[in-house]
C-alpha cells in the first residue's frame, strides 16, 4: 500500500503517520507537500493533524484551498483511500468531502487524553477488520472535534451508516460522561457514502505500538490494506 | 476605486457557542446579571479595488461564501463602506 501523508505549513502529526506506516506495519509510505498536484502513484492519502495555516478564520480553512486539495479530491472522487485525521478531518469538511462541521470543544478547553470508540460499522475502507461493536482505544488531542450538523445532515448521516466512530465507555456503552467535546450523539468519525473517505478526531496513529500504551490504532491501517486487496481481486 | 468592506460572521442560532457561553459566565461573575447571551463572532475589515460598488459587493459576497464563512455552522452580513462623491474630507468619506 503506497501511503502519501500531506504536509501544509503547521501539520505535525505527518512523522507519527509515517512512523506507524512504514516503521511498524512496513508499508511504503512519502511525504506529499501541499503544492503537489499528482497523486498518482498512491493508494492512500492521509491528511495527518495539526495546525495548517495556524487554524487561521477556521480549523482547515485554509489548508482547503491548498494546490494539493485539487489532486484529493479527484483522488477521492475515483475511489481512493483517504484518511483525515484530526485536523486532517477538519480539512475534509471544509473540502466538503465530509459532512458536517467541527466546533469548539463544549467544555472551551484543549482536551488531551485516552478515549474509549465504539466501531459504528466495518463497511468502510478503514473498519473493515474490525466488527461492529468493538472498541478501540485511542488518545485524542484536540480543541476544536465538536461534531456538528444540521438536523437533516445528521439524520442522513446516521441512516446512511455513515458514521463510523462514536465516544464510548470502556464497556461500549456511548454515554454523556464519554464524550470528550460535546459531539452530536458522540460522533468520533465518519464516512462518505462510498466508504473510501474517513474523517476522525482522535489519532490512530499514536496508538500503534504496545510501547504507546495501545496498538488499536492499526486495525484502521490494517484495514486500509485489505480494502485495496479486496479491489485488486 | 478603493472600497472598504466589513464582514461579520456569526455562529447559526443553531449552533451552540461555548466560547459565548463562556463570555457570559465571566459577566456574569463579574455581577452583570442582566445579560441574557452572548454569541462571540468574528470581524473582518477588507480593503478592495473595484470598479463600482456592485462590483464590490458581489465580490466581496464570493470571498465571503467561499471561504470568510462556514455555511454549514455561520450567517455573515456584509457592511461596504463606498468613498463619498466629492472625495470625502478626514474620516468622513466614507458611508455605509
Amino acid at each position: 500500500m503506497n501511503t502519501g501523508i500531506v504536509v501544509f505549513p503547521g501539520t505535525w502529526s505527518d512523522r507519527d503517520c509515517a512512523h506507524a506506516l512504514s516503521d511498524v506495519l512496513g508499508q511504503p509510505a512519502r511525504y506529499v507537500d501541499h503544492r503537489e498536484e499528482r497523486l498518482d502513484d498512491l493508494d492512500l492519502v492521509i491528511l495527518p493533524g495539526g495546525f495548517s495555516y495556524g487554524d487561521y478564520l477556521r480549523c482547515g480553512a485554509i489548508a482547503r484551498f491548498a494546490p494539493v486539495m485539487e489532486a484529493v479530491t479527484d483522488f477521492a472522487n475515483r475511489g481512493g483511500l483517504v484518511l483525515g485525521i484530526c485536523n486532517g478531518f477538519q480539512i475534509l469538511q471544509e473540502a466538503r468531502l465530509l459532512p458536517g462541521a467541527l466546533l469548539r470543544n463544549a467544555s472551551c478547553e484543549f482536551r488531551c487524553e485516552w478515549v474509549n470508540l465504539r466501531v459504528e460499522q466495518s463497511e468502510s475502507a478503514f473498519t473493515l477488520d474490525c466488527r461492529p461493536g468493538q472498541v478501540l482505544r485511542i488518545p485524542i488531542s484536540h480543541g476544536e472535534g465538536n461534531f456538528f450538523a444540521d438536523p437533516q445532515t445528521l439524520e442522513a448521516i446516521e441512516r446512511n451508516g455513515q458514521v463510523v466512530f462514536r465516544y464510548c465507555a470502556p464497556d461500549g456503552r456511548v454515554t454523556a460522561e464519554s464524550n470528550p467535546n460535546g459531539s452530536l450523539g458522540n460522533i468520533a468519525g465518519i464516512a462518505n457514502a462510498h466508504g473510501n473517505v474517513v474523517g476522525l478526531m482522535p489519532h490512530p496513529e499514536r496508538a500503534c505500538e504496545d510501547l504507546l500504551g495501545s496498538t488499536d490504532g492499526l486495525a484502521l491501517f490494517r484495514s486500509a490494506i485489505h480494502a485495496l486487496d479486496r479491489v485488486a481481486v | 476605486m478603493t472600497y472598504r468592506a466589513e464582514v461579520f460572521v456569526t455562529l447559526k442560532p443553531v449552533v451552540n457557542d461555548p466560547a459565548g457561553l463562556t463570555i457570559k459566565g465571566g459577566l456574569h461573575a463579574l455581577g452583570f446579571d442582566s445579560v441574557r447571551e452572548v454569541r462571540a463572532g468574528k470581524y473582518l475589515v477588507l480593503t478592495l479595488d473595484a470598479d463600482d460598488e456592485d462590483q464590490a459587493r458581489s465580490r466581496v459576497e464570493e470571498m465571503t461564501r467561499q471561504l470568510l464563512a462556514n455555511a454549514v455552522i455561520e450567517d455573515y452580513r456584509i457592511e461596504l463602506k463606498v468613498p463619498s462623491p466629492s472625495g470625502g474630507g478626514q474620516g468622513g468619506g466614507l458611508r455605509t
